[in-house]
């Protein structure tokens, strides 16, 4: 064990910890059904009925065994195959994400660099940011008519709020000797943005992106459940409606691994707009 | 330094180059600030290149990288050194690539704002040399401000003196009589160095202070003169790197 390096170790304890943690679910499952007292979820959720209730980690390990070697798979409106169901989600997200970004960083570059802008936007921002983005779900639907096109929006407004911010801050924190540089250089504005002040914020404007596209991963689950039709969020609430809580457990664990996908992507951007100064 | 270089604006009066007047930040007057301002995400040669390119925008890429590469290799920059960022790269280095971006540049005015004051004293001796040899390759016209005796008398043709603030105002001219080229080891020989020497830090310790606030003082500066060689003077008309004392 002393030979092994930090990271070894720690994936070794990884690993033992998953293992245990599986053991004990399992276990812990027959237990349950013997001693018969049922709570009022299980109960909801058909624990009363033989070989109902939570299912054990192996059922659930099979589900993912059977969804993932034929993710793609479409029978009908009600049953898709899981990489279907993500691959919607994940459109509706960045659709969503890259309208949010191509109004949030230019909007934030002109508030980081002008105070005025800064305290003429400032009031609406503050009140607008704390909104959670599921209340405006009605009046999208009204408005535009079409789920598809709310989710989207929902996605929009819930993600422009840090890419926004951060832009704003990482603009407004630029060096004043970095911007000196391009003055004494006579670059124009246009140029200085692109070339000194873009790289200069980038790594804030990156945070505020990879903040975003996390607040929009938790967004469109529950939007998707609001919409229907399509999506991982949907497929949940399906499942649900269909008390099959295995696949509920694995869709779950989809989400999980598909925002922790989305989250590095991120994450290494930041790590290529990195500098130390 | 920040009105002469255009990115302050002087409360009253103006400054005028070439009978021109300052209005703002331009190619032909190169700054290198103290703090050498280079842009920390890009390489040392990326950032010589980002001045040349914005100097002479006519000029293709290969032609911008190897005029860049030849200002960082006169400070000493070559190799493996000339591609990696400012922050893996040692304050002495620093100075030098911000030294090289300006040279690069080929400014009318070039200003140095304390440029080795946040360097120990083997290093600023090191950038000291490189700077006479960057500078003797382009007799370019040369502003810089500097705390340091020894290092005004080595570089400048003609000191400044400033009294104390507030109010604070050129008082001195002082004409360094020795002559080029000169090398730190040897002008200490040379019989005028202490005269011009003493007279400066008497300047400093006693004069300044006295003078200082005095808004009716001399509106031109009086010219001093210290030769006790008894040469003729070296009156060439080749433009004369400026040098100003400043005590704080």
């Amino acid at each position: 064990m002393r030979a092994l390096s930090e990271n070894k170790k720690a994936a070794l304890l990884s690993v033992l910890l998953l293992v245990v943690g599986c053991l004990i679910w399992e276990m812990s499952i027959p237990a349950q059904k013997a001693v018969g007292e049922l709570t009022e979820y299980e109960l909801l959720t058909g624990g009363g009925q033989p070989k109902a209730g939570v299912p054990p980690p192996s059922q659930v390990l099979g589900k993912a065994w059977e969804q993932l070697s034929n993710p793609f798979y479409d029978a009908g409106p009600n049953d898709k195959g899981i990489g279907i169901q993500i691959g919607y989600s994940i459109y509706r997200v960045l659709t969503g994400y890259f309208l949010a970004a191509l109004i949030a960083i230019p909007l934030g570059f002109l508030i980081g660099m002008s105070s005025v802008a800064y305290k003429a936007l400032n009031p609406f921002i503050q009140v607008l940011r704390p909104i959670s983005p599921l209340a405006w779900m009605p009046l999208a639907l009204f408005v535009i008519q079409d789920s598809e096109a709310s989710a989207i929006f929902v996605i929009f407004i819930c993600s422009i709020w840090p890419m926004l911010i951060n832009t704003a801050f990482g603009v407004a924190g630029v060096r004043e000797d970095w911007v000196n540089v391009a003055r004494t250089h006579e670059l124009g504005p246009l140029k200085t943005a692109f070339t000194v002040i873009l790289p200069a914020a980038a790594p804030t404007i990156v945070t505020g992106m990879r903040i975003s596209i996390g607040i929009a991963w938790l967004v469109i689950v529950a939007a998707e459940m609001l919409v229907g039709g399509t999506g991982i969020g949907y497929y949940v609430w399906n499942e649900w409606n269909n008390l099959d809580l295995t696949s509920v457990i694995f869709s779950i664990l989809m989400i999980g691994v598909v925002g922790m996908l989305l989250d590095s992507m991120f994450g290494l951007l930041q790590r290529a707009v990195a500098y130390t100064e | 330094m920040n009105i002469l270089a255009g990115l302050s604006e002087p409360t009253s009066g103006v400054v005028k180059m070439d009978g021109f007047e300052v209005s703002g930040p331009s190619l032909d007057r190169g700054v290198v600030f103290q703090n050498y301002s280079l842009l920390p995400w890009l390489s040392a040669l990326r950032n010589v290149t980002f001045g040349v390119a914005a100097r002479f925008p006519q000029w293709g890429k290969a032609r911008v990288i190897e005029h860049s590469t030849a200002f960082l290799a006169k400070v000493g920059l070559t190799g493996d050194a000339i591609h990696r960022k400012p922050s893996q790269l040692s304050g002495g280095m620093r100075q030098r690539v911000s030294i090289a971006r300006a040279f690069a540049n080929e400014p009318k005015l070039l200003l140095l704002d304390e440029p080795f004051g946040a360097l120990d004293a083997l290093t600023r001796g090191t950038i000291q040399e490189e700077l006479i040899k960057v500078w003797s390759d382009t007799d370019q016209t040369v502003f810089m401000i500097t705390h340091d005796i020894d290092e005004a008398i080595l570089l400048a043709d003609r000191i400044l003196l400033m009294t104390n603030g507030p109010m604070a105002q050129v008082a001195e001219n002082v004409e360094i009589t020795i002559p080029r080229p000169r090398v730190r080891n040897d002008i200490v020989e040379h019989p005028n160095y202490y005269a011009i020497r003493n007279h400066l830090v008497h300047f400093l310790a006693q004069r300044s202070a006295e003078l200082s606030g005095k808004a009716d003082g001399p509106n031109s500066p009086e010219t001093v003169r210290i030769d006790l060689t008894g040469e003729a003077g070296t009156d060439d008309p080749e433009p004369a790197p400026l040098l100003r004392a400043v005590e704080v």
